[in-house]
């Protein structure tokens, strides 16, 4: 495969060789700081322009996170935004020529996975202390043999799931353009794009939605 | 008519199964005493392609199940067209996903190249 036409495609500091799609999330990290800083300053009764779309985004997140988790959902409004926030940027910013999605490589979706399967953990813990193993054994004492093993797996498979359904979605796109381009360059790849922009949208809600369900399912109390 | 339909699937079969190594090409590598991959590559692109053929197969139904449930869903109740689209769009990226899985798994075959450590 031919290498694809980035503006960076990795940084030399010293000894570290940075990876281009490590300095594509510094891009993208350093694009929601700012952002946020200048939204920040102007808060006004009636928003326009880019406060507008911000707060539209931030209030939608909120009530489709109280409707799906409760009031108590926004103890975790801030990893929730965090990760919608991200994960969003992350997908869109592939689309533009000369960039590249961080979110298209295992690395980065697989840490967001991580992240939010830890978290999942840790607010059991939080919650329930040590009996926070009550959610691993299942309805009756008898089939603890059983259960554990499978409660086990099914945790990795969620971690393993997480992040190859955001990696395979955005990966794939970015190749269905790739080789549409080597076949048809005129006008074909750019119908791709809408797909793409769709895909990231849904993938991002997708994302969300998993994370919102796993940390109601560990907060609340087991069967 | 169902024999002549299992005559001719079973023929196909046999003509994917033996079409790699009737058809594969000599490579010039023996010379150096490198190994010779070539007629693994074929076999994995057989696979590939049959892999992700059959995922999209079953993708296709299952998602054509969840849009039924849905379209039928909104016919009933139109006032709930909000909740069940949202509840559609769920339950289609969820099953998407079990094609990306397949998807991801060719492209491993396909790029990574895990056969390069076995001698043919």
């Amino acid at each position: 495969m031919k290498e694809a036409p980035l503006f960076i495609h990795g940084l030399t500091l010293g000894s570290w060789h940075v990876p281009a799609f490590v300095v594509y999330t510094w891009f993208v990290m350093v694009l929601l700081i700012v952002m946020s800083l200048a939204v920040r300053g102007s808060l006004k009764e009636v928003p326009a322009g880019l406060p507008n779309l911000i707060e539209a985004f931030v209030g939608g997140l909120k009530d489709f996170t109280i409707a799906t988790m409760g009031p108590h959902g926004m103890d975790y409004f801030a990893l929730i935004g965090t990760a919608a926030f991200f994960i969003l940027v992350s997908n869109l910013l592939g689309i533009i020529p000369g960039f590249e999605s961080p979110t298209a490589n295992i690395n980065t979706t697989g840490a967001c996975a991580i992240v939010v399967v830890a978290s999942t953990h840790i607010v059991g813990l939080q919650k329930h202390g040590i009996k926070y193993i009550k959610h691993f054994t299942g309805p009756v004492p008898w089939l603890i043999w059983l259960m554990f093993p499978i409660e086990v797996i099914g945790h990795f498979a969620r971690l393993i799931s997480l992040s190859l359904r955001l990696f395979g979605n955005i990966r794939g796109e970015d190749l269905v353009v790739a080789i549409l381009f080597g076949l048809v360059p005129l006008l074909v790849p750019s119908v791709m794009f809408g797909l793409a922009i769709f895909t990231s949208f849904v993938q991002t809600f997708v994302f969300v939605l998993l994370t919102m369900l796993y940390l109601s399912g560990a907060a609340e109390h087991a069967h | 008519m169902k024999k002549t339909i299992i005559m001719l699937l079973m023929s196909l079969v046999a003509v994917a199964l033996a079409a790699p190594v009737a058809l594969a090409e000599e490579a010039a590598a023996a010379a150096t005493g490198a190994v010779d991959h070539s007629s693994i590559y074929s076999y994995v692109a057989l696979g590939c392609g049959l892999g992700i053929g059959l995922a999209a197969l079953g993708t296709g139904i299952g998602q054509g199940i969840a849009a039924n449930g849905a379209v039928e869903g909104i016919s009933r109740n139109p006032g709930a067209s909000g909740k069940i689209m949202t509840t559609m769009i769920i339950g289609l990226a969820m099953i998407e996903s079990l094609a990306i899985y397949a998807l991801v798994v060719v492209l491993i075959m396909l790029f990574v190249n895990p056969y390069k450590i076995f001698p043919v």
